[in-house]
Formats: structure tokens, sequence, C-alpha cells
């Protein structure tokens, strides 16, 4: 061993500087190269390549407010379901791997079938958003600098009550930007739908009234 | 074959009488007035830029049996097979925590009048009778007053 790593190192004080340069550089192609696939992945151009996404929420989120709106400030796909911060951005990035077998064995390549899973996909991501505080939302809205004197009577209400109970933007956010799953409202026939406190959860202060 | 002309002139009869009951009905349609003053034959008017009023305190009812109007926006509500936004915060379970009017009781009958434990399925949509308001001004002058026993 510390004859290889000896030879190693002579090797490289051998080669001089050039050979560090030339390490240095091939450092910097490769990182780069990496962030780059990286990033190419983390596009709206890259998630609706899939038909899946195409057809089926992105078709959705056309219509709604974080596609189009009075200033064009938009929010794309990523900006919602991938975190910013390196560690867990690689984190999601490896779970998304899950996503690429999906594709390949074609989970929800019909809209049938996108609707039949919708119910446990979309628990999946209040589940993450729950977890990290809802992060990918405060990223552009910081609840801190809320001016409730410009928000509607409602949101006024509901933000204050909400947050002095400790809960976060997706607790009553869902289905801002997608369709939701079928969410049980006891109107009708039961069926396989998102529970009252999954929807709702619970810890949340009656109105004052 | 002797009975063949007479046959083709009561066809020709019957066709003449068709054409004649089509086209004075289409120019009659040209002198017809729509109550917003345009010709009904002409395409529609230019749709107004009408704005959503912001949130209001509860509007008060015109008349009796009135459906009440929706004092909020409703842009982007989902009522869908899936979910009933308006239900979200306005059903029985949920009125106290968001603070919202509860449904009447009438929305928990069956066609046949009888009592169901929660809303009819027949009322889901509930923006067919509860519409929200936007700025838009009356199309014609008119002296309507709000009924006697609710001014």
């Amino acid at each position: 061993m510390t004859d290889n790593k000896k030879s190693l190192m002579q090797r490289i004080r051998g080669a001089g500087w050039g050979a560090i340069v030339l390490l240095f550089a091939a450092g910097v192609i490769f990182w780069g190269g990496f962030n780059w696939a990286l990033e190419m992945t983390n596009t709206e151009k890259f998630c609706i390549s899939c038909h899946e996404m195409e057809e089926n929420v992105f078709k959705e989120y056309r219509n709604t407010i974080h596609y189009q709106n009075r200033t064009g400030v938009r929010a794309t796909c990523p900006d919602c379901h991938v975190p910013k911060e390196w560690v867990p951005k690689m984190i999601r990035k490896v779970k998304a791997s899950r996503e690429v077998y999906g594709k390949i064995m074609g989970t929800i390549d019909t809209p049938e079938k996108f609707a039949s899973e919708r119910l446990r996909l979309a628990q999946n991501e209040w589940r993450r958003m729950k977890a990290n505080n809802s992060q990918e939302c405060r990223n552009c809205h910081n609840y801190e600098y809320f001016d409730y004197s410009v928000q509607g009577r409602r949101s006024n209400q509901m933000h204050q009550t909400g947050f002095a109970a400790g809960q976060t933007c997706i607790d009553c956010h869902k289905g801002i930007a997608h369709s939701l799953p079928p969410v049980d409202q006891n109107i009708g026939v039961g069926r396989d739908s998102v529970a009252p406190d999954v929807m709702h959860p619970p810890g949340h202060p009656a109105q004052p009234e | 074959m002797r009975k063949t002309p007479t046959r083709n002139l009561v066809l020709a009869l019957i066709a003449a009488v068709g054409f004649g009951a089509v086209v004075p009905s289409a120019a009659m349609a040209q002198g017809v007035k729509s109550i917003r003053g345009a010709d009904v034959a002409e395409q529609e008017l230019q749709v107004g830029n009408f704005r959503q009023l912001p949130d209001q305190a509860p509007i008060d009812r015109e008349y009796v049996q009135q459906p009440p109007l929706i004092p909020h926006k409703v842009e982007g509500y989902e009522v869908s097979i899936n979910f009933n936004k308006c239900m979200d915060c306005h059903a029985w379970s949920r009125y106290k925590d968001s603070g919202a009017t509860k449904v009447s009781l009438t929305h928990f009958k069956d066609r046949d009048g009888g009592e169901l434990s929660n809303i009819s399925p027949r009322r889901y949509f509930c923006m067919q009778c509860h519409v929200s308001q936007t700025d838009a001004k009356p199309l014609v002058g008119n002296r309507f007053q709000r009924a006697e026993g609710l001014r």
C-alpha cells in the first residue's frame, strides 16, 4: 500500500504542475457536467417530456394561477416538487429513480391508470411537503412577511389562526395546482377517498366567534 | 304508371310548402331585437371585461326563496366528481372551523322529500343556483324592489 501510494505521489510530483492543472480542469468539467445534467432534469420541459405528466397533471396545472397570472411570475414543476437545498435535492432526485421504474413499467400511462393511482400519489406529495414544513411554498411565499392588512377577510383570519396552531401551507392548500383525488365529503355513495382528517389535519382551533 | 305525374305534383307541393315555411321565419328573425338591443341573428356582443367582486359580508336576499348570493370570489374552485370546494367550508362538518355559512337543511332532502343524513347529491352543483358577483351593471333599467317582508 505504502509503495503504491508513494509511487502515485511520486508520479504526480513527476508530472508536476501540468498534472495538477489538468486534474483541476477535469474536476471542473466533471462537476459542471454533473450539475448541468441535473439541472436539465429540473425543468418544466423535461418534466412534460413524459406524456404521463403532460396529459394529466400539466393540463390541470395550466388552469391555475401558478401557470398563468396577471404579472407572469410563475412556479414551474421543480419549483414546487424539487427542493432547492443541495442535500434534500439529492435525496429527492435519488427517490425519483422510482418514477423512472414507473415510467418503464407504464404504471400510470393512461388517464384511467393515473386516476386510480392519484389518491396514493397525492398523499405521497402531501406527506413530503408536510415533513419539510412546505419549504417549496415558502421559498416564494414567506409568511413572516405577510401583510395581513391587504389580505382578504377570509385569508387574513385563516392564516393567523393556522400559523398560531402550528400548521403549514399544505395542511390547507391542497389541490391548488392540480385536481384533487376523491375526497371524503360524505355526499352520496361512499368510495375510496382521502379521509377528512388527512384533508384537514386536526389541531386546528375553532374559529373565534 | 299513370299515377306518377300526380305523385310528383304532390311531392313538389309538399316541398314548396316546406320551403315556404322556412323562408319567412328566417326573414322575420331579422326584425326581432333581443333585450340587449342586438339583432338575434347577429353575432353575440363582445363579452364584458367584468371583475369578480372581492370578499364582502353576506349579501341580503331580495325575494323570498332566493338562493343566497356568493359574497366572495370563486375563481378556480373545483367542483368535480372528486371534490366539492364549496363543501370544504360550507358543509356542517366544516363551517365552524372555516367561519362560513352552513348549508341549509332544505338541501338534505331527496327528490321525494325524504330526509337524508347529509347533503343530497342532487344539490351537488352549488353554482347552478348560488352565484358569485361581478361589477356588471344591469342590462336594462328596471324598478325592481326588494320583497316587502325582507326590507
